[in-house]
């Protein structure tokens, strides 16, 4: 009765979009993974890795085009400012659900546990270094060394 | 579905939580606590009256909230009630298990 009955004993998730809707999906589903006893950590890949650099991730936006559940066609989703109306909308509607902003969310999952790895491909790529990423990191890992980190039964690695 | 904490009988829902705060003590925190493998010292029942306190005063309990609190820190919540603080310390505090999903 007292102990959680799934059989989900770790979660890693690879991060590789910069929109809200995928981040927060990550994120929450990170936290929630903590809070249940589970573990868990993010590999932030191409453009996930938005969401950990300084400079960007309190500027990441909802996608208004090619995203049917937004109910706009596409060819006004695209018109200028858009996007920014509608990540608006959509922060205000977080904002009442008591959801924090990026860099608020990224120091919870730090302080529950949760590691943050940064992809070393993409590091490079971007020509990123440790400086333009958050404190909170815990590394850069090659995708050989985030297999690595499912070390246990019941690990799960979802791709978002 | 009523199960006995030891001596103490309380009533619980399925997944052992107080359906009654009234029937809930210290002594009976403190059983939970066992079941759940916590330890308590004062410094978790100072977190467990904050909580108490929290849900009487209607108040929704997450974990941003705790991180607001002045409380306590998310770190040191996760350190006194590892393996889902949230969720286990609600449980010996006799309050429902919060429904947010942050």
């Amino acid at each position: 009765m007292t102990m959680s009955t799934t059989k989900v004993k770790k979660m890693l998730f690879i991060l590789s979009k910069a929109t809200i809707e995928n981040v927060y999906a990550a994120f929450i589903m990170a936290n929630g993974a903590r809070m249940e006893g589970i573990e868990a950590e993010i590999f932030f890949t191409f453009f996930g890795l938005e969401a950990v650099q300084k400079k960007r991730l309190n500027n990441l936006h909802v996608a208004t085009v090619g995203n049917p559940a937004m109910h706009i066609p596409t060819m006004v989703g695209g018109l200028p400012g858009m996007e920014a109306i509608a990540t608006k909308m959509m922060k205000k509607e977080m904002d009442k659900l008591d959801m924090p902003p990026v860099d608020e969310f990224l120091e919870i999952l730090s302080a529950s546990g949760v590691k943050l790895w940064g992809c070393k491909l993409a590091v490079d790529m971007f020509h990123l270094e440790e400086k333009d990423l958050i404190e909170d990191m815990d590394g850069i890992l090659t995708i050989g060394d985030f297999y690595n980190r499912a070390d246990k039964d019941g690990t799960q690695m979802l791709f978002v | 579905m009523e199960t006995q904490v030891n001596t103490l009988k309380v009533d619980r829902n399925h997944e052992g939580y107080l359906t009654d705060f009234s029937q809930w003590n210290k002594e009976v925190g403190e059983q939970i606590a066992n079941e759940e493998k916590v330890e308590m010292t004062p410094r978790h029942w100072e977190v467990i009256n904050w909580i108490q306190e929290q849900v009487k005063a209607d108040k929704a309990l997450s974990i941003r909230g705790i991180k607001k609190s002045g409380v306590l820190d998310i770190k040191e919540f996760y350190a006194l009630f590892p393996g889902g603080p949230l969720k286990i310390s609600t449980k010996i505090a006799g309050v429902p298990k919060p429904k947010s999903c942050i």
